[in-house]
């Protein structure tokens, strides 16, 4: 598979989340914010390319019997380090995201991956496999964390673009944009439209 | 020695177990003294926020300027009276709750803010810009809807007028009980009075909005009844006899005593 494919393919081709219906419990949790959304994409996206390329790098020295629990070892060891640094160098983000940082841990595309892709190719690829995957997360969590943020507590970033009626403004916040299953919705509406636009994604 | 035997199973496994865990700690060890320091400066940061002492984004020189013009002591609740001997910096009230040696359970009854336990010790801070109190902040804490509610409220030097109330940690759904941070609900609490006539902790949270001239009546947040009472009851539980009550009943007879024309006035 060519570099570029194995990089950009997991953005809408073959999307984590919209088609291989991975990682969504994550996409529900921190998408009320951009500012968490953001941090929850890079800190993603760093596990899942450093977890390929460690597992590309032993996969042919790990035995069968043990394989899912190295990984899970490696990924647990690679997220706590993440939760450790967020927490030195941005507290406050770190705050805001309590328990979900820890939570890559359980978080289905890092682990799928690994067995998926990095079992079987070189590390370099792996690398690129990480990276493609988490930059595909990362869009989906964008596109669901925009409209939530935005519809439901009229801001981006924090930043207020919409004011809201209980800060004297004119927007009603949509309430329901802040609760978990709007980013059903949300995530089921991308999956929708993209499928209109890439036919060959229907399923069968 | 092939991939799946015993003793190869044994030495991969071992391996990646000493790597990761000196990884882990390494990075856990490292990395601790600015996680606590970080710690240290966000408790600082919250209070002072609540007192109305600072605002926007502070950096860690402007905290610690505004926070050293504050005194900390300990004081045991059922008595009312200053602890001696103990490090007020060294006590966490958060840990202390939790730790079976410094906490009391607190009698179902009693227990409006349902948190079970609470540290025997309160921690209190007296803002003195030039000698004299002009604020005591006191920390609280209660069950919300999901969470627990961590924040601290201020109260001016008549021990009944609030100046101020922020929550640094909970887990309430953001845009619904996640409002008790909104400033606009937060602007609503300075100068309720905490007490009313007959000494009792009294604030209200009611539905809709609260009549301009109440006394301890607050806003609710709509979508948000549950954080809201719960607010309500955690201020009452902090305020009330099991709480600072004692203490704050003693120090309002102090100052009575030493300075009459204060009180007076008052």
């Amino acid at each position: 598979m060519s570099i570029k494919k194995t990089l950009f393919g997991p953005l809408f081709d073959n999307n984590p989340i919209a088609l291989q219906i991975l990682g969504i419990c994550s996409a529900l949790a921190v998408t009320t914010k951009m500012e968490s959304v953001i941090v929850m994409a890079v800190a993603v996206t760093l596990v899942i390319a450093v977890s390929n390329f460690s597992v590309s790098l032993i996969r042919n020295h790990v035995p069968n019997s043990i394989r899912i629990i190295v990984m899970m070892t490696i990924i647990a060891s690679l997220v706590i380090v993440t939760d450790q640094i967020l927490k030195a160098y941005v507290y406050d983000v770190a705050k805001s995201m309590s328990v979900y940082i820890g939570l890559i841990i359980t978080n289905c595309i890092v682990m799928g991956r690994a067995e998926a892709y990095a079992m079987k190719n070189g590390p370099f690829m792996s690398l690129l496999d990480g990276i493609g995957n988490g930059l595909g997360y990362s869009i989906v969590l964008i596109f669901v964390g925009v409209f939530r943020e935005l519809f439901g507590s009229g801001k981006l970033f924090g930043v207020s673009l919409l004011p809201l009626t209980n800060e004297g403004g004119w927007y009603q916040g949509n309430g329901m944009m802040l609760l978990s299953p709007s980013a059903f919705f949300l995530i089921g509406i991308f999956i929708w439209v993209l499928r209109s636009w890439k036919k060959d994604q229907v399923g069968k | 020695m092939s991939n799946d035997s015993i003793g190869k199973t044994f030495l991969v496994a071992g391996l990646l177990c000493v790597f990761c865990a000196v990884l882990v700690s390494g990075s856990a060890v490292t990395l601790r003294p600015l996680q606590e320091a970080n710690k240290v400066l966000d408790v600082k940061k919250n209070l002072l926020m609540a007192a109305g002492l600072i605002e926007g984004e502070p950096t860690a020189k402007e905290i610690d300027a505004a926070f050293g013009k504050i005194e900390t002591v300990l004081v045991d609740l059922a008595t009312g009276e200053v602890v001696e001997g103990v490090d007020p910096a060294s006590y966490d009230v958060a840990a202390a709750a939790k730790d079976p040696k410094l906490s009391v359970s607190i009698p179902a009854s009693v227990d409006k803010a349902q948190i079970k336990t609470r540290g025997k010790y309160g921690k209190i801070y007296f803002y003195k810009p030039q000698g004299e109190v002009e604020m005591v902040i006191l920390p609280i804490h209660g069950k919300g809807l999901w969470s627990t509610l961590w924040g601290f409220m201020a109260i001016s030097s008549d021990l009944n007028t609030i100046k101020g109330i922020g929550f640094y940690q909970h887990g309430e759904t953001p845009g619904l009980g996640g409002e008790i941070d909104n400033p606009s609900w937060k602007a609503v609490w300075p100068g309720k009075k905490l007490y009313n006539e007959d000494g009792q902790a009294a604030i209200d949270v009611i539905k809709g909005a609260a009549p301009k001239d109440s006394k301890h009546q607050i806003d609710g947040l709509s979508g948000a009844t549950i954080t809201a009472v719960g607010v309500e009851n955690l201020v009452n539980y902090w305020f009330g006899n099991d709480g600072y009550q004692k203490f704050l009943d003693k120090l309002r007879a102090e100052t009575a005593s030493t300075d009459d024309s204060v009180s007076m006035a008052q």
